[in-house]
């Protein structure tokens, strides 16, 4: 049994309550070194144990209480190369994003850092837990210390609404959720993930599971960010604090996608795995969120607001990668994600770099404000450039594994969507860059709406560490389609986490995996189609950066055309993100409805 | 077996749902959002119940007695533990709304859009 899982959940949690216990006798100095030693112990550890996670998946059962005859009796935490390594970026963004907010939050409450902890010690839990009921408890908490952090500047009432439109639709999901939990337990008597599913495997599965499986999936797309239930996402992300944001938009979206991820191959994959129903219906959302959310941002000119966009939309990219149900797709979704969570994370960074510079963070009141700055607009680019997936930059390599994928199940089609989503985003990215660090475009741009209140927020910030953490992030962002050997073990953990029932053998009777093939150390080729839709998406983003810009400068019956199609669809869109509660939960109930319906109709008879 | 507390359950969510979709008041709306929770807890004490069954405190009770099941319960105040932190968080949220624009109206707080 080993002692590094619970670890990576108690070392942060103790020193968030300690944090927050001695808040009034510890020096500042002290209290910050206490709380980055912490964060970057669970970093180190959580890479301990993906290497540990190499040969075998790691189990602990707390309190010794161990499965009996294949029956589970405790509690567990079950650890694969994918949910070490999950843990191991999610502390690797935490530490920075720790080490950004030591000067950028330096006039904010105390508790700031033991918020941040809590949430590190649930997100860490949430990837490991094999429990699901556990998982549940690990959502809560750190949607609780998510929503406490990004209304954590109440001056104004813009951190207001975002905080309860947050925490509002998130606790829903939560309780979707907690309502399925009842009805698994009600049909299997189990908690425990490898129970549940043996269990399911034997006989049909009936339209209980499938009630329950709509409404644990739902919620965690709900904290996933997945169109119709996307809402939250933009209004809360565009008032936290930049770290805040880098934190939830690198990694705590992400966290909906294992949830859902690990729920079907440890349960869903039994009664459901033989036909193909349940992966279609995540691979629509997926697409449908990246090219919706792609649109959304490029209508943005608040910076953080069009970066939550461009982070739901590779959500759904993710989300198509996961829902094509084969190795390929899994495991570029996890490059992905690993990319994804650096850049954006990078992102967000200097966004809050130019807005502590200049106290505005609105693309048009920015523009040409940034120029001069050299290190914050190479880091502002790379990053675009790697979150577009231009050839061996950034998101590359995880995008190429979802086209083989979606190759290997002859469904080529997806990939259009997929490019073109992140294309839009990139182009949204690439446009504001240029409008800010190269002074370029017009000054005033009706499409891109009315500008927001703002909060002028100008710091004394240490900004050499400020920009050495940004392009920290970015650079080993952009470094992920190079790591040699990364592609290879990445499709091997994806494998290995589709097992149903190797996992089900080593969690309850301790049976191992089969041993590791030796796998290569070289980087990971892709196939020519993702050098050439990767080579296009590129070149589409620049076009639409640049039509973005200088759209007074286009041929007269391009703009009209383009006004007559696409007025009418952008102003309901807009109109969509009404920024009001009540619309949101509306749609949770529709989204919800809509899923389950798909899949009685898919699944049943 | 009987379908009324399922039923109840079913009608307590959505109920709630509805409440939270309609409300014009945060507070409401937070109290609303309890509504739909508590309909887990009905899902789940009905999961668990089990006919003439004693309480499960299996101290002096002969081995084969007939007992309620244990887990539902401890599921549910931990779901009740839980959604205090949220609830409480919502209804501060509500104050400062409330400091910041005098009202507590969703619509009328929806600072951000598009």
């Amino acid at each position: 049994m080993s002692w590094i899982p619970p670890l990576l959940v108690a070392i942060p949690l103790l020193t968030s309550a300690v944090t927050a216990g001695l808040d009034h006798v510890t020096p500042r100095p002290i209290q910050h070194a206490l709380v980055i030693a912490a964060s970057a112990a669970t970093t180190v550890l959580a890479f301990v144990l993906l290497w540990h996670t190499e040969s075998n998946e790691v189990v602990h059962w707390f309190g010794g209480w161990e499965p009996r005859h294949g029956i589970a009796l405790g509690i567990d935490f079950a650890v694969g190369p994918l949910a070490a390594g999950m843990c191991a970026v999610i502390g690797l963004v935490m530490t920075l994003a720790l080490i950004y907010s030591l000067t950028f939050m330096r006039a904010s409450a105390r508790l700031f850092d033991a918020l941040m902890l809590a949430a590190l010690g649930a997100m860490c839990g949430f990837a490991m837990s094999g429990d699901l009921f556990n998982l549940f408890v690990w959502l809560e908490l750190m949607g609780a210390a998510a929503y406490a952090l990004t209304g954590f500047q109440v001056e104004r009432l813009g951190p207001v609404q975002g905080a309860v439109n947050f925490a509002i639709t998130n606790s829903l999901g939560g309780y979707l959720f907690a309502i399925g939990i009842a009805l698994i337990y009600a049909r299997t008597g189990s908690l425990n993930l490898a129970q549940i599913g043996n269990t399911l495997s034997h006989g049909p599965a009936g339209g209980l599971v499938i009630v329950a499986m709509t409404l644990l999936l739902c919620g965690f797309l709900i904290k996933g960010a997945v169109v119709p239930f996307h809402l939250w996402a933009a209004d809360a992300y565009a008032v936290a604090p930049a770290p805040v944001c880098a934190v939830l938009g690198g990694v705590m979206t992400d966290i909906g996608l294992i949830g859902v991820s690990r729920l079907y191959w440890t349960v869903f994959d039994a009664p459901f795995g033989h036909g193909h129903a349940v992966g279609d219906v995540l691979l629509w959302l997926g697409m449908v969120t990246a090219v919706l959310a792609g649109t959304m941002a490029f209508l943005q000119r608040h910076l953080k607001r069009m970066l939550a966009y461009s982070v739901v939309c590779h959500i759904g990219i993710m989300l198509a990668g996961i829902g094509l149900l084969n190795s390929a797709g899994l495991a570029g979704a996890e490059l992905m994600f690993l990319a994804h969570a650096l850049l954006t994370a990078g992102l967000f960074f200097v966004a809050g770099i130019l807005h502590a510079d200049h106290g505005v963070i609105d693309e048009l009141h920015l523009r040409g404000r940034g120029r001069g700055c050299l290190a914050l607009a190479a880091a502002w680019f790379a990053a675009t450039i790697g979150l577009v997936g231009t050839p061996y930059v950034g998101i590359y390599l995880g995008h190429g594994l979802i086209d083989d994928g979606a190759t290997e199940l002859g469904r080529r089609w997806v990939l259009v969507f997929l490019w073109l989503g992140s294309a839009l985003a990139g182009g949204a990215l690439l446009r504001a860059g240029a409008r800010i660090f190269l002074g370029w475009g017009d000054a005033e741009d009706p499409l891109l709406g009315k500008a927001m209140e703002e909060d002028p927020l100008e710091r004394d910030v240490q900004r050499p560490l400020l920009v050495a953490v940004a392009a920290t992030a970015v650079v080993l962002g952009v470094a992920v389609s190079v790591v040699p050997g990364l592609g290879q073990r990445a499709e091997y953990a994806a494998v290995r986490f589709q097992d149903r029932s190797g996992y089900a053998a080593r969690v309850l009777r301790d049976h191992p995996f089969p041993a590791t093939p030796s796998l290569p150390v070289a980087i990971q080729h892709t196939s020519l189609e993702s050098l050439l839709y990767a080579t296009s998406a590129t070149v589409l983003a620049l076009g639409l950066a640049l039509a973005g810009l200088y759209r007074r400068r286009l041929p007269r019956v391009v703009s009209v055309l383009a006004r007559r199609t696409l007025a009418a669809p952008i102003r309901v869109l807009r109109e969509v993100h009404s920024g009001v509660v009540g619309d949101y939960v509306t749609w949770v109930a529709v989204g919800t409805a809509f899923v389950g319906g798909t899949f009685a109709l898919l699944l049943h008879g | 077996m009987s379908y009324l507390p399922y039923a109840v359950a079913a009608w307590i969510c959505l109920v709630g749902i509805a409440g939270i979709a309609t409300s014009r008041n945060l507070i409401q709306l937070a109290i609303c959002l309890t509504v739909t929770q508590s309909s887990s807890y009905v899902l789940l004490l009905s999961v668990g119940y089990v006919r003439h069954g004693k309480a499960p405190i299996f101290v002096g009770t002969k081995l084969g007695t007939t007992a309620v099941d244990p887990v539902v319960q401890a599921l549910t105040l931990t779901d009740i533990v839980v959604s205090v932190a949220v609830i409480a968080l919502i209804l501060a949220l509500a104050l400062d709304a409330h400091r910041l624009s005098g009202t507590v109206d969703p619509d009328h707080i929806a600072d951000i859009s598009g």
